[in-house]
């Protein structure tokens, strides 16, 4: 009978003690981010603008009670190791998966993530990564086909350009570009001057901005990412091309002014997250950031930043820790700044997993970006 | 086409000094240097050092160009080279690519995977040639590469040293027999490679940004000019560097970007099968 109470109570006490720490266990997050190579400038970003929205929740007292806790593996910006990276996190059963940042290393990885049934919140923007039906992949960013027919017209209607030079990089994310925007441009009538095709890493540019003034188009188009886009807009620079130079974020983010100096002054893009959006909680996000880094983040230290707040969002609205019904609750989810002040700007999630948000057109000028436009959100 | 053409020459200039130096380490003491890229990749690195402590850029390029000469002359001989050495030219040319990958795995650790912006010594604006527009930047760097390299070329031919040099990469046995310090001209190599390579990174960088990884292609492309223009001699070396430096260029406006990489590697082969000797080499014979 003694030793019956006994087991009793030793029985009640573990179950109490499992529950406890099911409870009070952190959440944990595994991030795959190109820490090293070609994607450095984004990785880093990306995993400083987690580790800081982490910091902050779990100063606040976590998700639902729950400390969030990640682990940061390096793809060294190569889709093969990414893979690999992916299959490692996703064996030690994450929430959810957090990254890639290039878009040839989320494609190659969204297909393991969907099929362990765990959501990954990717910083890539190909356009084709979210029209392939995966249930389980979110972006962080515009996807090309949201942002690339905004830059033609900007460039058919305010540079009124008749002919444009194209100078993009050959990956998934360049050509998915160079893809979409060519095809805009055929429906404004924009002729396409030169088609260039850059390699990843390349560092001389001599040859591709020769071709350039040989063309001589009424602007340029470029589509790089970050560091060869300051190398380029320096040998622009260097063989004195003047005329209008166009892109996205790759081309007018903090990184590329850094490193392109005077160069980059002049450059103008559309930028879906821009750490000098005239937004105040984007202002305060900035501050926050240089403060603890030493240095002015670029978008992907946002995109980074909103992942975090994403899943926050995403779970506080479930109401419980699940990595499985979690994809479901974000589709279709309109996450506002005004009752969770960490997603910045009110931003909602189509059933593809694709982001809508408000975007912005600017200009380096004297080294800084300059808020020309504000486009609105769609929906 | 002119554009292409200094662009070119500009960039075939700074191959040319880091192939110059892989030719003299190869003459004075069977050294291939596999790291020869990630030696110049360093410098910067050093500089950009010296400046994040608060050095004026020019004394940082002071700093920088000593510590290379300690490192990269002096500790590379005496650490790696010199114990290497005894067992043969292919375990040195081996430890030399565990050498590279060293130095690319450190400055990522030290530094940063992400590349830096480097200031340039040679200001930026155009000058007017032959009435049209050249950037003073590749003007610039195309005239002190080739200031670098004439200057060389008078030390090694008018100079005692020069000829103790050249006796010493000719014939190291007779060269001691008639008394020329051996040891010393071959450290003396190791110095100027050193410099050289120190020279190249305070021209290249600012147009390749300072990154862990710049060295790869650099060290390929002297490889390969000094190949082409004939390992055993200095102004093979020079004439290889420009080559090449001009070939890629072209190749990348004319043939394609993709395969622009491609074409020098034909080049290569070219060479190889035509006049191994390479273009203004002499034919060597070695008893094996």
């Amino acid at each position: 009978m003694k030793s019956g109470i006994l087991a009793g109570i030793l029985l009640a006490t573990m179950t109490a003690a499992a529950a406890l720490a099911q409870s009070g266990a952190p959440i944990k997050l595994a991030n795959v981010a190109e820490l090293s190579g070609g994607g450095a400038t984004v990785g880093t970003n990306w995993k400083n603008g987690i580790d800081l929205a982490i910091e902050e929740v779990n100063a606040k007292g976590g998700v639902l009670g729950r400390k969030l806790e990640v682990t940061h593996a390096d793809s060294q910006s190569n889709p093969g190791v990414a893979r690999a990276q992916v299959q490692k996190a996703l064996d030690g059963e994450p929430y959810v998966l957090l990254g890639p940042g290039y878009s040839g290393s989320v494609k190659v990885t969204a297909p393991l993530a969907a099929e362990a049934g765990i959501a990954q919140i990717m910083g890539g923007e190909a356009a084709e990564l979210t029209q392939g039906g995966n249930k389980f992949l979110f972006r962080t960013s515009f996807g090309q086909q949201s942002s690339m027919p905004k830059v033609a017209k900007y460039i058919n209607d305010e540079v009124k350009a008749k002919s444009v030079a194209i100078v993009w990089v050959n990956n998934d994310f360049g050509r998915g570009g160079r893809d979409v925007i060519t095809k805009e441009f055929a429906k404004l009538g924009i002729k396409v001057a030169a088609d260039l095709s850059t390699e990843a890493g390349q560092a001389d540019f001599a040859a591709d901005v020769s071709k350039i003034k040989a063309a001589a188009p009424d602007a340029v188009f470029i589509y790089l990412n970050e560091e060869e886009s300051a190398r380029i807009l320096k040998e622009l620079k260097r063989q004195g091309v003047t005329v209008p130079l166009i892109g996205e974020t790759t081309l007018v983010g903090q990184k590329v002014v850094e490193l392109a100096g005077d160069a980059a002054n002049g450059a103008r893009g559309h930028v879906g997250l821009t750490t000098d959006a005239p937004v105040d909680l984007i202002k305060a996000f900035r501050e926050k950031f240089s403060k603890k880094y030493n240095y002015v983040p670029d978008h992907n230290g946002l995109k980074g930043y909103l992942a975090i707040y994403m899943i926050k969002a995403t779970t506080e609205k479930m109401g419980k820790v699940d990595s499985k019904a979690f994809a479901d609750n974000l589709h279709g989810l309109t996450i506002k700044a005004a009752s969770e002040p960490g997603i910045l700007m009110d931003a909602t999630f189509d059933k593809n997993g694709d982001i809508d948000r408000q975007g912005f057109l600017v200009e380096i000028v004297d080294g800084k970006q300059i808020i020309k436009q504000v486009l609105p959100k769609l929906n | 086409m002119l554009d292409l053409l200094i662009a070119g020459l500009a960039t075939g200039a700074i191959y040319a000094i880091v192939a110059v130096g892989f030719t003299l380490l190869w003459q004075t003491s069977q050294t291939i240097n596999f790291a020869q890229g990630e030696f110049v990749m360093l410098p910067a690195f050093l500089m950009l050092a010296a400046m994040h402590v608060g050095a004026p850029f020019w004394l940082a390029i002071v700093i920088g160009m000593l510590l290379s000469l300690l490192l990269l002359g002096l500790g590379f001989k005496m650490l790696l080279v010199d114990p290497m050495l005894r067992h043969g030219v292919l375990p040195l040319a081996i430890a030399t690519m565990a050498l590279a990958i060293g130095i690319k795995e450190a400055v990522k650790q030290f530094f940063s995977a992400e590349a830096s912006p480097f200031p340039s010594i040679v200001p930026a604006g155009d000058i007017s040639i032959l009435g049209r527009q050249v950037a003073l930047q590749s003007v610039g760097v195309l005239a002190l590469a080739i200031a670098a390299v004439v200057g060389l070329t008078m030390l090694l031919n008018r100079t005692s040293i020069g000829h103790q040099m050249q006796a010493t990469a000719q014939n190291p046995t007779v060269a001691r027999i008639i008394g020329i310090p051996v040891e010393r001209m071959i450290l003396m190599t190791f110095l100027i490679n050193a410099f050289l390579v120190a020279l190249a990174s305070l021209l290249i960088t600012p147009i390749y940004l300072a990154k862990f990884s710049s060295g790869e292609v650099l060290g390929q492309a002297a490889f390969i000019a000094a190949i082409v223009g004939g390992f055993n001699q200095v102004r093979g070396a020079i004439a290889g560097g420009l080559l090449i430096g001009v070939v890629d260029n072209l190749a990348a406006a004319y043939v394609s970007t993709q395969y622009r990489a491609a074409v020098p590697m034909v080049l290569l082969i070219l060479i190889i099968l035509l006049r191994p000797q390479g273009l203004l080499g002499r034919a060597e014979e070695r008893t094996v």
